[in-house]
């Protein structure tokens, strides 16, 4: 323990000089990112242990066995032993189980569709993807704004995330876990920023040539009283996002300012998923399309994605909460 | 894909003799026969692949037809026993050939061929049928992967008609020489290995779709 | 529909300075090299002894000349793509805009994985495999002519795309939606499809070739377990191909018929679905990097093991090693979208399987370090590629093991830090690999050695380049730099985006060292000669041969009682004996074939590209019509006769026999 703690403490030191501590996965504002930064320092760290070895063993061999040194062992004959050839199965074998262990551990505590728990209430915002910008819906406070998020510190985020069209994905490096946008289905991401501040966000995932341009600023307000004061702020802007807005806005550009919507038409995030499944079906009438509604919701958070779901509204994920 | 059955046939006669310098015309036919079985392994994956899309495609009908709707099992029927009696042809055919029965192996290919060309006949008029009724591949996912597995099988049936009237000239004007008898060794791997493809499709797509 | 289908004048990229340079660059050196070549009159030489070829040494040699010449292009993309990097910082836009970045981008990728390192793995199996299990060719050598000319036919398709009309600008996995008609309208994607579609088919005829070649010819008393390593390696590569490449074949036709008959496998609407796609791609792409190392890893058993004079250390264990890589090959492909929303369950499942190919992998880096262990090992340059390889490759597969820990895959998916890790291990690994095989058999293929002195300036470029240009990339990566941006605007970024680029140029110094080399080695082949046909004191069959081998290569077929069967041979003074009498020898004819469906197909998925569809139909009817001519052509054999046989060997026997007692 003593030892992996000073390794620890060697190796950030020499990632944050490297990085020069700004910006970065390295340089985390919140829980999800100190998680994601420690599990790196410690798998790092881990491996060096045989890693570190081997390369010095490998110059250290080359060096001592080269054909000048006539008088080492020479040994043309001998290919096996036993005794090394389990040492070395096993010595990569430990390490992968305790990686292993640790893997599954903290996949699960990591997981991008857990709710943080013991963090209090927290706020939804629907991503949509655009081409190259980014929408975010905030369905509770009834605003929408464009290229710009913003939230209170220490209040976890519930992020629902689907596409207009390429897929994306959506990435706030400083605060951890990026999760894909994919057009007619909906994925989840759970963040929390524990120290206000502004952080990059942007695609991290190429979608076409606008993309480059495809970033925004993740604000944290060091209160909530400082996220209420910008949600009035956008509010008093009037500016609707109708479902005819949403469409002129889905209209390709290129590094699109910062735009806000005090109003947002209801369920837009959800006509947004939908309309990729009952584009051609004549047949549905509104009771029907309530009860696929509804599936949808099951199989965007159910439905696995080898299983066969009845639309293409369903994310990969297998595990909900409702 | 499927000019590469023929392909993998037809090569035995440069392939070389390496295992033994004393005998002059060495016996490759079990290499080629062998590299075809290899080739039908990776064909076998190509039909994987499409069905496993398949699978996961089925139930997106968009709003539109599911298997339920457009499959006639009946008809299917009639064709895939025309596919399976076409296999034991083509056994006959081989058993012909090995005897050495020129005029008999003719037959059997002749009728093997009829069969084959009955298939796919019900094929293109099941598929014209269904896109005529606006049931074309452009309307759902599920279409698309159904025209597309069917599709594939059906391209195979007909390279393998094609195959077979190449070989029914070969024995016309060649006789049942080895080289000849190896290529229809493989011809009829082949026609084996879509029947049994078919099974699949008439059982995964027809039965489990109309169910 | 017209004539020429969608080809017009605007096609061809008139307004482009880069590409028209290229193109008059390109234009002028095909027409010196025509001219040069009608000038010496080598185009019968060229015809009949390379282009209708059946001789797996020949093929092999233009496969590896093809990866070069496929290098220099993906290498070019390289340099553009970091200097267009290093020069758009701080908001600047740079020289390439996204139109023409994202296809270099794209084009980078395919070269470098389909036409640069798949071709040099195969040309190399293609050389070594037969020579090595004691056989005078491959099973079906026509079909190796055929795979050779439908990987060429992808390549120059590949290169047209510069000329007429445009590459794929959706990254070389082409993913859709993306790569889908409603938002890649134009030919690229078609390209990329064809591309890879007529190559794929190509290294998959390939495959079938040398497994039945393995499994049927090897020479008597070779049982498996006695089979070189490198040929085991390309074995379970070939074993990998069969595979795979079929999932591609059927992923690539799926997006074919949505882009051209309104499918709707991939598409958003109507049901379909793009994580299909994703899937099949990597369950097919994966495998394809254990294709591409596992070859190299044999090639670096064969040089440690015989630079050091020893026996390889735990043979079998390296077989089973390579043989777990391979299964476990086929059980990660998740992990290259973790991101994608599926349960912790299946991240962590595909995480796990993904750590467990570290232990085979480091089970072989230990036997290699134990067989240079009590070895007496000679510093040459295929030795330096292989330690090279052992230092850099260690730290690749590090990077690789932590990408696969689904909790830092979050932060680091598709960031540099990936970029720099793949290259880690496909530079590093393949790429080192495939030059080390290149010094190291090189005189087998060509009759003499390569220049010393300027393959280890070549090979100290190649690695201090590769650390400076990929080591900032791991930074970047934690810095939050995110894959194919075409410019930045982060000042923290821009002192590693800098160092990358002086690392490309260095890597570029390690090119032009090679070109270098190879001109004064075919100058001073006279002085490089390898008479012997053993310059390296070598352990397998492949050195008992001449250089360049016979035709026939082996007037007998040895027997193998040993995995190092020549070595054995020479210390039981079996080695270098001329027979009184030759049996004659039954050896396949040169075609024509080959070229011609290669040539037909090449037009056909030009066609296709453009929707001229009359071509297309020729081309296709084209291609079947040769190859049923070629079914129906008896004349494909001759015999090599016995005093032709007894000439030869006396000649080479005698210059071996000087060879080792001097």
């Amino acid at each position: 323990m003593l030892i992996r703690n000073l390794c620890n403490i060697a190796l950030a030191s020499i990632v944050l000089t490297l990085s020069g501590c700004k910006g970065g996965v390295l340089d985390p504002k919140g829980q999800i990112g100190y998680d994601e930064k420690n599990l790196i320092i410690i798998a790092t760290v881990l491996m060096l242990l045989v890693v570190i070895p081997v390369i010095v063993m490998t110059l250290y061999f080359a060096w001592k066995y080269r054909d000048t040194q006539t008088h080492e062992i020479y040994a043309p004959k001998w290919a096996h032993s036993t005794k090394i050839e389990a040492v070395v199965w096993a010595v990569p074998i430990i390490i992968v189980i305790i990686l292993g262990v640790i893997t599954w551990e903290s996949t699960h505590r990591l997981d991008p569709y857990k709710p943080l728990e013991g963090k209090g209430e927290h706020i939804t915002v629907e991503v949509v993807s655009l081409n190259w910008k980014w929408l975010f819906i905030y369905p509770e406070q009834g605003i929408a704004t464009v290229n710009e998020l913003v939230f209170p510190t220490n209040v976890p985020v519930e992020f629902k995330i689907t596409s207009e069209s390429t897929m994306n994905s959506f990435f706030i490096p400083q605060l951890g876990s990026q999760i894909y946008s994919m057009a007619g289905m909906q994925t989840k991401l759970h963040l929390i920023a524990n120290e206000p501040g502004t952080f990059k966000g942007i695609s991290a995932n190429y979608s076409g040539a606008g993309f480059s341009g495809m970033k925004f600023n993740a604000i944290a307000t060091p209160t909530q009283a400082g996220f209420d004061d910008w949600v009035s702020n956008v509010k008093a802007q009037g500016n609707t996002l109708t479902k005819d807005a949403y469409y002129q806005l889905a209209e390709p550009t290129e590094n699109h300012p910062v735009t806000y919507y005090g109003n947002v038409e209801d369920n837009l995030f959800h006509t947004i998923i939908m309309k990729f499944m009952v584009h051609m079906s004549g047949k549905s009438d509104i009771s029907e399309m309530k009860g696929m509604d509804h599936k949808m919701d099951e199989h965007a958070d159910h439905s696995g994605h080898s299983e066969h779901s009845e639309h293409s509204a369903h994310s990969s994920h297998t595990q909900g909460e409702e | 894909m499927s000019t590469l059955s023929a392909d993998l046939a037809s090569t035995n006669v440069d392939a070389v003799s390496t295992h033994d310098d004393h005998h002059d015309h060495h016996d490759t036919s079990g290499d080629t026969v062998f590299g075809f079985w290899l080739y039908l392994m990776t064909d076998c994956l190509l039909f994987a692949s499409f069905f496993a899309t398949y699978a996961v495609l089925f139930m997106n009908t968009a709003g539109g037809v599911s298997g339920k709707d457009i499959f006639e099992l009946d008809f299917v029927a009639v064709e895939t026993a025309a596919l399976l009696l076409s296999s034991i042809t083509f056994g006959f055919a081989m058993i012909a050939a090995q005897g050495q029965k020129k005029a008999l192996t003719l037959a059997w290919l002749l009728v093997t061929f009829c069969l084959g060309a009955v298939f796919i006949g019900m094929e293109i008029y099941e598929f014209h049928h269904l896109i005529v009724n606006g049931h074309g591949p452009q309307h759902s996912a599920f279409l698309s992967s159904f025209f597309a597995l069917v599709g594939l099988h059906g391209l195979h049936v007909t390279a393998g008609l094609i195959w077979m009237t190449i070989m029914m000239i070969e024995v016309v004007r060649r006789g049942l020489g080895k080289a000849t008898v190896t290529r229809l060794s493989c011809l009829s791997l082949f026609w084996h290995f879509l029947d049994i493809v078919w099974i699949c499709v008439f059982t995964v797509v027809y039965l489990m779709g109309a169910m | 529909m017209s004539f020429l289908g969608k080809i017009t004048l605007d096609a061809i990229p008139l307004h482009d300075p880069i590409l028209v340079v290229t193109m008059i660059g390109i234009a002028l050196g095909g027409l010196i090299l025509l001219g040069l070549i009608t000038k010496y009159k080598k185009w019968g030489v060229l015809w009949h002894g390379w282009i209708t070829s059946v001789d797996h040494k020949r093929l092999g040699v233009m496969y590896i000349i093809l990866a070069l010449i496929m290098l220099f292009r993906g290498f070019s993309d390289a340099i553009l793509m970091r200097s267009q990097l290093a020069l758009a910082t701080n908001g600047s836009p740079g020289y390439l805009p996204p139109e023409h970045y994202d296809q270099i981008f794209t084009a980078h990728g395919v070269i470098m994985i389909i036409f640069m390192a798949m071709p040099f793995m195969v040309g190399l199996m293609n050389i070594i495999l037969p020579l090595q299990i004691g056989a005078r060719d491959v099973a079906f050598p026509f079909l190796n002519n055929l795979s050779f000319w439908l990987t060429a036919s992808g390549a120059i398709l590949m290169n047209i795309s510069l000329v007429f009309g445009e590459f794929a600008k959706t990254g070389w996995v082409a993913y859709p939606p993306l790569s889908e008609l409603t938002f890649s309208p134009g030919v690229g994607v078609d390209y990329y499809i064809w591309a890879l579609q007529i190559s794929g088919l190509g290294t998959l005829l390939t495959s079938v070739n040398f497994l039945v070649t393995v499994f049927k010819m090897r020479a008597p008393g070779m049982t498996l377990m006695k089979m070189p390593i490198f040929t085991w390696t390309c074995t379970w590569a070939n074993i990998l191909i069969a595979a795979s490449f079929p999932i591609l074949t059927a992923v690539l036709a799926m997006l074919t018929l949505d882009r051209y008959m309104d499918f709707h496998f991939f598409t958003n609407d109507l049901g379909g679905n793009s994580m299909m796609y994703i899937n099949l791609f990597w369950a097919w792409g994966h495998p394809e990097v254990y294709i591409l190392v596992l070859p190299a890893f044999g090639i670096f058993s064969e040089i440690i093991s015989t630079f050091t004079g020893k026996r390889l250390f735990g043979y079998k264990s390296m077989i089973y090693a390579s043989g777990a890589i391979s299964i476990l090959g086929f059980v990660v492909w998740l992990h290259h979208f973790f991101t994608m929303g599926s349960s912790a369950n299946v991240n962590a499942f595909f995480g796990v399987m993904t750590m467990i190919i570290a232990v085979p992998t480091g089970v072989k880096l230990f036997n290699w370090l134990f067989t240079i262990y009590r070895g007496r090992l000679r510093i040459t340059v295929p030795v330096l590629w292989t330690l090279g390889f052992m230092v850099t490759f260690t730290i690749g597969g590090m990077t690789g093991v932590l990408l696969a820990i689904p909790g830092a895959d979050y932060v680091l998916h598709n960031s540099l830090f990936l970029i720099a890790h793949f290259h880690n291990t496909i530079i590093g690994g393949a790429v080192f690999g495939y030059l080390a095989g290149f010094a190291f058999w090189f005189p087998k293929a060509m009759g003499f050695k390569l220049n010393e002195k300027w393959g280890k300036v070549s090979f100290w470029c190649w690695i201090v380049g590769f650390f400076v240009a990929f080591m900032p990339l791991y930074v970047l990566g934690f810095l939050g730099m995110t894959r194919r941006l075409n410019h930045t605007n982060t000042p923290e970024w821009n002192f590693w985006l800098y160092l990358a680029a002086v690392g490309a140029i260095i890597i570029m110094f390690g090119i032009i060292a090679q070109v270098i080399q190879l001109y004064v080695s075919f100058r001073d082949r006279e002085a490089l000669d390898d008479e012997t046909g053993d310059p390296w004191n070598g352990h397998t069959l492949e050195w008992a041969t001449a250089s360049p081998p016979q035709a026939y290569n082996f007037a007998v077929i040895p027997h193998v009682d040993d995995i190092d069967a020549w070595t054995d041979m020479k210390e039981k003074g079996q080695a270098y004996i001329t027979k009184s009498s030759y049996s004659p020898i039954h050896m396949p004819k040169n075609t024509s074939a080959g070229v011609l469906m290669g040539a037909a197909l090449t037009i056909f998925c030009f066609a296709m590209v453009w929707h001229i569809w009359w071509l297309a139909g020729a081309g296709l009817i084209g291609a079947i019509a040769v190859f049923i001519k070629r079914c129906y052509c008896n004349d494909v054999d001759y015999y090599v006769q016995p005093d032709e046989i007894l000439e030869t060997e006396q000649a080479f026997n005698l210059s071996g026999r000087e060879g080792v007692k001097a």
